[in-house]
C-alpha cells in the first residue's frame, strides 16, 4: 500500500525479498530529499552527494557514497558500481537502516541482522571479492583516522594489523606458523559481530516515526 | 552448600552487624550514636556518589537518558504524591492518633520515602551482575531523582510553616525544580572544567594529581549544597566532565590511585552507612503505629509497581529497544530505599513535625523491608526469570573499530537524509570537543590523539601489564596466542636472517647514546615517529620472535627449577609485582643473548646503583631490562631488541624506544619515585636509537 501511493517518481509496488516497510510519510520525506539532492532529476550521481555540507567532515564519506552505488547493495544481480541510482534504489539503501520491530520472529530477526551486516561487509570489502583482506582493513582504519592529518601511516597500519590478528584468532583459533589467514569472510564477519546487537544499533531514528505499514 | 554471602547481600549483613553493635552498646548502658545527618550528607555520601559518577558508563547513560529522566522525575513525583495523598487519607481514617497529621506533613513524608536510594541500589545490584541496561536504568534513576527529592523536601518543609499555600507558591516550586537540577549540573560542570584545566599543568607534580580530582569534586558538592542546589547532580556532572580530560593528562599511577582511593572510600562509606543504620535503629526513639507503618509499606510497593508499569507503557512508544515485562519487574523490584530517606527524616524539626518519630519508624521499616526482603530475593528471582546477565565482554580493538565505523556511517546517513538526529548532534559535539575543548584542557600532544589510537594504547598497556603480572611469556592470557603477523601477511616473511650483527662503531654509537641518556632528564616523548637505530631490517625479523618464544618455553622449564618461588603460581598482583624484581621470566630470556649486543654498564659509575634501584621499583616499564639477582653483580645489562612495530608483536613486549606502548611506559616512569634524584630522575631508558 505504502509504495502504491501516487508519489511522483516513486515506483509501483514491487516484491522485495526483504520488505522495506516504510510508511508513506517517510517515503514522501525521502522523496523530497531525493529531489533536493538530485536537483529535480530522476537519478542521482556521485557528484550530487558533494552538495551535503555536513558530509565533508565525515572520515568515511567515500565509503558511504560508494555504498549507495554498490550493485550488491542495490540487489542487482550484477557486480560492480552503478553510475546513477533512482529513487527506488535510494529507498532500497535506506531500508537497510530500518529499526527493529517488536513483532518479528526469530527467522525474520536473523535475516534482518544478516542483511544489515551484509551491507557493512560490502562497505569494508571494497574490491568485491567476498573477503576483507589485510590491505582493505588497513584502508578502513586509515580512513577512520584520516581526520588527523599529522598522524603517521604506521599507527593506522599497526592498529589494523592487531585487529586483523585478533579477528584471525577469533575466527580460526590457534594457527600454526605456516598457515595463512586470507581474509575475513562473511561468516567470520558474522562471528565478530556476535557480541554486538547490530539490529538495535544500526538504525536511523526517523524511519520509525509513524506506525509501520507493510508493503507486500 | 550455599554460603551466607550467596544468599544474603552485604548490605543486610551490615545492618545486622549494626543492630548487634547497637544492642551491645545499649546493653552496656551507654547511648548508642545515631547517624547524624550532617555526617551522612557531608562525609559519608559524597565518596559513593563520586565513585559512581566518575566511573559512570557514559555511552549507555546518554543512550537511555530519556528513559532515566522520566523514571527519575515523573516516577518520583508520582510516588511522592500518590503515597502522600493515600497516607493522608489513612491518617484521617486512622483514628485519634493520626488525625492531626496534616496533608502537607504527609506529602513531605511521601517525598522523603519515595526516592530510590543510590547506595542501596548499588549495594544490591553490584552483586547480582544484571545486564547493563537494567543496571544503568535503576542506578541512573536513583542518582537523578535527588533533584526531585531536594525540591520536594524543601518545598513541603517550607509550606508546612505557611498558613496558606497559593498557586504562585506551587508554580514557583515547579520552577525551582529546574533551578535546582540544572543549577546543580551547572556547578558540577564548572568545577569539572576547572579540574580538567588544572590537571593540564600537573606534569611536574604528579603525586598530587589525585588530590585535584577529589578536591574539586567535593567542592562542587559543597558549593551546590550551599545554595540548596542538588549536590548529587553536581558531583556526578563534575565527575563526568572532568574524567576524559583528566585521564588524558595524568600519569598512569595517578589514575590507579584515583581509582583505588575512590573504590576504597566508597566501600568504607557504604559499610559505615549500613552499620549506622542498624545502630540508629536500636538507638532511635521509635513510635510504632501499626496502621501507619503497614499502610506505608503497602502503598510504597503499590506506588512503585504502578508507576513503573504506566511509565514503561509510555516510554516504550519512543524506545527502539523496548522494555519487556521482565525488565519492568526488575526495575520495580529494584526500587530500594536507603539511608538518604532516613537522614532526611532525621533532619526534620521536632517543633513543626511532632510525629517525626513515627515517620522515622515507618521509614526504617520500609528500608529494612526493601533491603532485606527485596535485596535477598532479587538474586534468585533474577535467576528464576532468566534475566540477561552482564556479559563479560572484553573490549577488543575490532569492536572499537566497528563501533566507530558504525557511528560515522549512521551520522553520514542522517546527513544524507537531511535528518538531524541523535548521531548528528553527537558528531557535532565530538567535533566541537576535538577542535576547541581538548586543546584547552589536555596538555601537549595528547590533545590531538584520536580516540582509536588512545584506545589502542590503553589496550596495549593493559595487555603488557597483564603479561608481566602473569609472570612470564608462557602464560599469555589473551587469545591471540599463536597468531602472529605472518599468519595474516605472509609477504612480510623474511627468507633467512635472524638479526644482522652490529658493526663495532654502531655498537659504540649505541653505548654513547645510552650513556648520554643517563645524564639527561628525559623529556616526555611525544611523537609517534619511529627512531630506528638501524635501518628497517629489524622490522621484518618475525622469525626472531618465533624463535624467542620457543626458547622462552624451553627456558621456562629450566627457570622453574631454580627460582625460589615457583613461577607458575598465579599470585595476586602485589605478590607478582614484588616478585618481578627478581624474576627474569618477566622479560626476554637470556638465551637470546648470543645474537644481541650486550652493553654493560659499570656498577662503579655513579648512576647505575640508582638506576638499578629505580628499575627494581619500576620493573614493569622497561622492556628488555631484566634485573635479576644474579645479574646485579655485573651491573645493568641491556639487550637491544629489535624495535618491533607497535602492536604487531603478539607477545606484546614493549619494544625499546619509540613504540607507543613504550611511550606510555615511559610516561608512567616519569613519576618521581620516593628518592627522586635531581639530575637523574628517570631510570635508564634507551632513547632515540
Amino acid at each position: 500500500r505504502a509504495l502504491q501511493r501516487g508519489v511522483p517518481g516513486a515506483p509501483c509496488a514491487r516484491h522485495f525479498s526483504f520488505p522495506p516497510t516504510v510508511t508513506s510519510e517517510q517515503i514522501e520525506h525521502l522523496h523530497r530529499r531525493f529531489k533536493q539532492l538530485s536537483r529535480d532529476q530522476l537519478t542521482i550521481r556521485k557528484e550530487n552527494f558533494d552538495s551535503i555540507p555536513d558530509l565533508e567532515f565525515n572520515p568515511i564519506r567515500g565509503k558511504i557514497v560508494h555504498a549507495f552505488f554498490d550493485k550488491r547493495n542495490l540487489r542487482q544481480e550484477s557486480d560492480g558500481l552503478a553510475d546513477e541510482i533512482n529513487f527506488e534504489d535510494f529507498l532500497t539503501i535506506m531500508s537497510y537502516f530500518r529499526p527493529i520491530e517488536m513483532n518479528m520472529d526469530e527467522e525474520q530477526l536473523d535475516r534482518f541482522r544478516k542483511e544489515k551486516l551484509k551491507f557493512l561487509f560490502h562497505m569494508y570489502d571494497s574490491d568485491h571479492d567476498g573477503k576483507i583482506t589485510l590491505q582493505e582493513y588497513r584502508n578502513v582504519v586509515e580512513e577512520l583516522l584520516s581526520g588527523n592529518p599529522h598522524l603517521e601511516k604506521e599507527s593506522a597500519r599497526s592498529i589494523a594489523d592487531g585487529a586483523m590478528m585478533e579477528a584471525a584468532s577469533i575466527c580460526v583459533g590457534q594457527m600454526g606458523p605456516d598457515q595463512v589467514y586470507e581474509g575475513i569472510t562473511f561468516e567470520d564477519f558474522l562471528k565478530m559481530w556476535q557480541g554486538i546487537d547490530i539490529e538495535t544499533k544500526m538504525h536511523v531514528r526517523f524511519l520509525n516515526m509513524e506506525t509501520i505499514a507493510h508493503c507486500y | 552448600i550455599p554460603s551466607v554471602s550467596n544468599i544474603v547481600p552485604e548490605s543486610c549483613l551490615l545492618i545486622v552487624v549494626g543492630l548487634l553493635v547497637g544492642g551491645l552498646i545499649k546493653g552496656v548502658g551507654q547511648k548508642p550514636p545515631i547517624l547524624k545527618s550532617d555526617i551522612f550528607f557531608l562525609f559519608l555520601l559524597p565518596p559513593i556518589i563520586l565513585d559512581a559518577g566518575y566511573f559512570l558508563p557514559l555511552r549507555q547513560f546518554t543512550e537511555n537518558l530519556g528513559t532515566i529522566l522520566i523514571f527519575a522525575v515523573v516516577g518520583t513525583l508520582w510516588n511522592a504524591f500518590f503515597l502522600g495523598g493515600l497516607m493522608y487519607a489513612v491518617c484521617q481514617l486512622g483514628g485519634p492518633g493520626l488525625n492531626h497529621i496534616s496533608l502537607l506533613a504527609n506529602l513531605l513524608f511521601g517525598s522523603i520515602i519515595s526516592a530510590v536510594d543510590p547506595v542501596a541500589v548499588l549495594a544490591v545490584f553490584e552483586e547480582i551482575h544484571i545486564n547493563e541496561l537494567l543496571h544503568i536504568l535503576v542506578f541512573g534513576e536513583s542518582l537523578l531523582n535527588d533533584a526531585v527529592t531536594v525540591v520536594l523536601y524543601h518545598l513541603f518543609e517550607e509550606f508546612a510553616n505557611f498558613e496558606q499555600v497559593t498557586i504562585i507558591d506551587i508554580i514557583l516550586g515547579f520552577l525551582s525544580f529546574f533551578v535546582v537540577s540544572l543549577g546543580g549540573v551547572f556547578v558540577g560542570v564548572i568545577y569539572g572544567v576547572i579540574a580538567a584545566f588544572t590537571s593540564r599543568f600537573t606534569s611536574h607534580i604528579r603525586v598530587i594529581e589525585p588530590l585535584f580530582v577529589f578536591l574539586y569534586s567535593y567542592m562542587a558538592y559543597l558549593s551546590a549544597e550551599l545554595f540548596h542546589l542538588s549536590g548529587i547532580m553536581a558531583l556526578i556532572a563534575s565527575g563526568v566532565v572532568m574524567r576524559p580530560y583528566v585521564e588524558a593528562n595524568i600519569s598512569h599511577k595517578s589514575h590507579t590511585t584515583i581509582k583505588y582511593f575512590l573504590k576504597m572510600w566508597s566501600s568504607v562509606s557504604e559499610t559505615l552507612i549500613f552499620i549506622f543504620l542498624g545502630v540508629s535503629t536500636v538507638a532511635g526513639h521509635h513510635y510504632w503505629n501499626w496502621t501507619f507503618v503497614i499502610s506505608t509499606l503497602l502503598f510504597c510497593l503499590i506506588a512503585r509497581v504502578l508507576g513503573v508499569l504506566v511509565l514503561t507503557w509510555f516510554i516504550n512508544k519512543f524506545r527502539i529497544v523496548k522494555l519487556t515485562p521482565k525488565d519492568q519487574f526488575i526495575i520495580a523490584y529494584g526500587g530500594l530505599r536507603g539511608a538518604i530517606a532516613f537522614s532526611l527524616c532525621y533532619l526534620l524539626d521536632y517543633k513543626h513535625f511532632g510525629m517525626r518519630d513515627m515517620f522515622l519508624t515507618a521509614i526504617i521499616t520500609v528500608i529494612f523491608f526493601t533491603v532485606f526482603v527485596q535485596g535477598m530475593t532479587i538474586r534468585p528471582l533474577v535467576d528464576l526469570l532468566a534475566v540477561k546477565k552482564k556479559q563479560e565482554t572484553k573490549r577488543s580493538i575490532n569492536e572499537e573499530i566497528h563501533t566507530q565505523f558504525l557511528d560515522h556511517l549512521l551520522t553520514g546517513i542522517e546527513d544524507i537524509c537531511g535528518h538531524y538526529g541523535h548521531h548528528h548532534w553527537k558528531d557535532k559535539l565530538n567535533r566541537f570537543n576535538k577542535k576547541y575543548v581538548k586543546k584547552c584542557l589536555i596538555a601537549g600532544e595528547r590533545s590531538k590523539e584520536p580516540q582509536l589510537i588512545a584506545f589502542y594504547h590503553k589496550m596495549e598497556m593493559k595487555q603488557a601489564i597483564e603479561l608481566v603480572e602473569s609472570g612470564g611469556i608462557g602464560k599469555i592470557p589473551s587469545a591471540v596466542s599463536t597468531v602472529s603477523i605472518q599468519n595474516i601477511n605472509p609477504k612480510t616473511l623474511p627468507v633467512e636472517r635472524i638479526l644482522p650483527a652490529l658493526s663495532k662503531d654502531k655498537e659504540e654509537e649505541i653505548r654513547k647514546i645510552l650513556r648520554n641518556n643517563l645524564q639527561k632528564t628525559r623529556q616526555r616523548l611525544r611523537s609517534y615517529n619511529r627512531h630506528t637505530l638501524v635501518a628497517d631490517p629489524y622490522e621484518e625479523a618475525w622469525n626472531q620472535m618465533l624463535l624467542r618464544r620457543q626458547k622462552a618455553r624451553q627456558l621456562e622449564q629450566k627457570m622453574n627449577n631454580y627460582l625460589t618461588v615457583p613461577a607458575h603460581k598465579l599470585d595476586s598482583p602485589t605478590m607478582s609485582r614484588a616478585r618481578i624484581g627478581s624474576d627474569p621470566l618477566a622479560y626476554e630470556p637470556k638465551a637470546d643473548s648470543e645474537n644481541l649486543p650486550i652493553i654493560t654498564i659499570d656498577p662503579a659509575s655513579p648512576q647505575s646503583p640508582e638506576s638499578v634501584d629505580l628499575m627494581n621499583e619500576e620493573p614493569k616499564g622497561c622492556g628488555g631490562l631484566p634485573p635479576s639477582p644474579e645479574e646485579d653483580e655485573e651491573g645493568l645489562v641491556m639487550r637491544v631488541k629489535e624495535p618491533s612495530s607497535p602492536g604487531t608483536d603478539d607477545v606484546f613486549t614493549p619494544g625499546t624506544g619509540d613504540s607507543p606502548s613504550n611511550q606510555r611506559m615511559l610516561r608512567c616512569l616519569s613519576d618521581p619515585g620516593p628518592r627522586p634524584e635531581p639530575e637523574e630522575g628517570e631510570p635508564f631508558i634507551p632513547k632515540g636509537q
